[in-house]
């Protein structure tokens, strides 16, 4: 099944008032600088290359992190535009603020063979898997569902006041949950993937996602 | 017209039959055929009961019949089929003419025997529709039906009336069930095996029991479940209106392989079911035993209104274990002991009782002590539930003394008594007290299971309490208990949102 490139699947969300970045899709190294000077909150942009066939940024090398100089910017969005190979499509550079949090959430959507869609959240980041500290619901879920989807973590040390950085806002985090279910309920959505969903003080953020269609 | 799975009129048919007959009654005592006749006649059925046989033969004093067409007049509801699977589509034509509602096919050879099976099952509940029977099974050990005196099945035991619902996907969990009934004394309303569930699943039954005055808590095993949603619709239902615990085998992956192999339905993705059973409310237990115990502790205690637990005890280290398993509960609380509560208990006890949770009384105890102490544990207002301990002590050494051989001099008659009638009072003051106050008091100890018939667990069953075999697992049910309160106060408090 088809999955939406980052910058459309955030669209998707933000329609829904899920909480993301404000960032920005361009297609030239110019307009990156452009970006990157109006976003920047202090602790650098990011720069990642963007397009409907593009998953594994990551492994591909199409992320550039703490981008603080706009020599660094332009340089950056030049690079990963030169490195789109003509299976990639139609690609653009997307310029997003740089986040401080050390907290990684989980959260997304599935379509299970049995129970159908299922809301799912936990702890995230790249051990999210290994840790497996998740827990699901079926979609859609009530504002008392996403509260108990909280309390059902077992880390919940992480969710406290946490090296010094103030204790997560349960209320911020039971919105985001039912925007998501919101979002599962659109007939043509199969699955969504936040990973991370980044914690900046005390908030969640979605800092990447993606999005699959029918 | 309602589907026949849901017809409360034609549920009642199988549950509380006005007559029931067995189709292929049998004078082998080796024979399901001699055995389901057997149970029925054995358990004080009050209805009228029939059986057909090919030969006509008498079975177990009843005159059989060759076939169903043939019965002398009088009301039946339920037919009770212990016949080869290739005769029962002509048996069920015969029901239905006879104006019986309810069939239990104990016949294997269905869904579970591949292709050929399905295909014969598909066929044999296609017919069920048609002429309006509802099929129970098959492939299935039979029901119970306590409110009717009805064991139509043909497995043991026959269990105590009581008002848990028992529906199970595996025959064999139906009698676990049961035996933990008999051996508790913590009874059962209905109980059915649902076999191959080809015509009325586990989700049926639950529903019916939900709706059922005789039943006031559902107690099910399931494995695989073919459509994820309409199971948790139908659950929701059952939810809102009792607490229902719930095993499911094929959690693990190892589980899942023999789960295959054995239903052949398919296995939930765990997580999402756990995740399911939190939605709804369901509390799902780990094993049998947890189940029972859930069950049991939800048909007879209240439920606590807050998760602070007090424990009382006898002696130091059961209360430190018991201590770890609440504490290891993820929503029981095992409370400070109130300023107030430790000074009025002070003036019952000498100082070297614990003066904290657990309220330890460090064999300080006199004669009216612990009834005393356990008021004063339940009328607290920050106390929603005790864990009572140390019962039965006394009556063992008193079981001991009087095989001794210096019973009954020495003044052995005496302090025997005074031993076994203490064991019995405290179990009573933990059921009066609970009444009284309106929280659980649950009494656990080991001779539960190791000696029965000693006068502290015995007068527990008396009071008609559980009396839970360990402290951890009365603890483990006490969270079930817990979590289903909060699951009615918040649910109650979504509702007027």
């Amino acid at each position: 099944m088809p999955t939406l490139s980052e910058s459309a699947s955030k669209d998707l969300l933000r329609r829904f008032d899920f909480p993301l970045l404000d960032e920005r899709e361009v297609s030239t190294p110019d307009q990156a600088v452009v970006a990157a000077r109006e976003l920047d909150k202090g602790n650098g942009v990011v720069a990642k290359l963007c397009g409907d066939r593009i998953a594994h940024k990551t492994e591909r090398g199409l992320v550039r992190l703490g981008l603080r100089q706009p020599e660094a910017v332009f340089q950056a969005a030049e690079s990963l535009l030169a490195a789109a190979t003509a299976d990639d499509g139609d690609v653009g550079v997307l310029i997003a603020p740089m986040l401080r949090g050390n907290r990684e959430l989980i959260a997304g959507v599935a379509l299970d063979p049995q129970f159908g869609k299922v809301v799912m959240f936990g702890i995230g980041g790249i051990f999210a898997e290994a840790i497996g500290d998740v827990v699901f619901r079926l979609a859609p879920i009530s504002a008392l569902d996403a509260q108990e989807m909280i309390e059902d973590i077992h880390a919940q040390t992480i969710l406290g006041s946490f090296r010094g950085e103030p204790e997560i806002d349960r209320t911020k985090l039971v919105e985001t949950l039912l925007a998501l279910s919101a979002v599962s309920q659109l007939p043509e959505v199969v699955s969504v993937d936040i990973n991370p969903l980044i914690v900046v003080d005390g908030k969640p953020i979605a800092v990447d996602a993606l999005v699959e269609v029918r | 017209m309602v589907e026949l799975s849901r017809s409360s009129e034609h549920l009642r048919a199988l549950f509380d039959p006005a007559g029931v007959v067995v189709v292929g009654a049998s004078t082998h005592p080796g024979k399901f055929g001699f055995v389901a006749l057997h149970n029925i006649l054995a358990s004080g059925y009050q209805g009228s009961v029939f059986a057909t046989n090919l030969e006509g033969e008498t079975v177990l004093g009843v005159q059989t019949v060759p076939s169903i067409a043939d019965l002398p007049p009088g009301p039946i509801d339920l037919a009770v089929i212990c016949t080869p699977a290739s005769t029962n589509q002509a048996i069920l034509r015969a029901c239905a003419a006879r104006g019986i509602r309810a069939a239990f096919i104990t016949s294997a050879g269905y869904g579970e025997a591949g292709e050929a099976g399905i295909e014969q099952q598909r066929v044999l509940i296609d017919l069920a529709n048609e002429l309006g029977v509802l099929v129970a099974g098959p492939n299935g050990q039979g029901l119970v039906s306590t409110p009717s005196k009805l064991c139509a099945q043909i497995v043991a035991p026959y269990p105590p009336a009581g008002n848990i619902g028992i529906a199970s996907q595996s025959g064999n969990f139906v009698s676990s069930f049961q035996n933990w009934s008999v051996g508790s004394g913590i009874g059962v309303s209905r109980s059915v095996s649902a076999g191959n569930a080809a015509m009325v699943t586990v989700a049926d039954y639950l529903a019916f029991y939900a709706s059922d005055p005789a039943t006031k808590v559902g107690l099910a095993y399931v494995e695989g479940i073919a459509d994820g949603r309409a199971f948790a619709n139908r659950i929701a239902d059952v939810t809102r209106q009792m607490p229902l615990v719930l095993v499911k085998g094929g959690s693990t992956e190892g589980g899942q392989a023999a789960a295959a192999s054995h239903t052949g339905a398919l296995a939930a993705n765990d997580r999402v079911f756990d995740g399911m059973c939190r939605q709804l409310g369901v509390s799902r237990a780990r094993t049998v035993e947890e189940a029972f115990d859930a069950a049991a502790a939800f048909a007879t205690q209240p439920l606590p209104h807050g998760p602070h637990v007090a424990v009382l005890t006898t002696a130091g280290g059961w209360g430190v274990v018991t201590s770890d398993a609440i504490t290891e509960d993820p929503d029981l609380v095992l409370m400070p002991l109130p300023i107030d509560l430790r000074a009025s208990i002070d003036t019952k006890l000498p100082p070297r009782w614990s003066r904290s949770n657990p309220v330890d009384l460090a064999g300080a105890e006199t004669r009216d002590t612990i009834p005393e102490v356990m008021e004063l544990m339940a009328a607290h207002p920050d106390v929603h539930a005790i864990v009572y301990l140390g019962i039965g002590i006394q009556s063992n050494q008193a079981k001991l003394t009087r095989a001794g051989g210096f019973f009954p001099d020495h003044g052995l008659d005496r302090i025997v008594a005074f031993h076994e009638r203490q064991d019995a009072r405290y179990a009573q003051a933990a059921h009066d007290l609970s009444v009284r106050y309106g929280k659980p008091i649950l009494t656990a100890t080991e001779l539960a299971v190791a000696d029965p018939s000693n006068p502290g667990p015995a007068t527990v069953r008396a009071t008609g309490r559980y009396c839970f075999p360990t402290a951890n697992r009365a603890v483990t049910a006490l969270g079930h208990l817990y979590r289903r309160s909060r699951f009615e106060q918040r649910r109650a408090g979504e509702q007027t949102r």
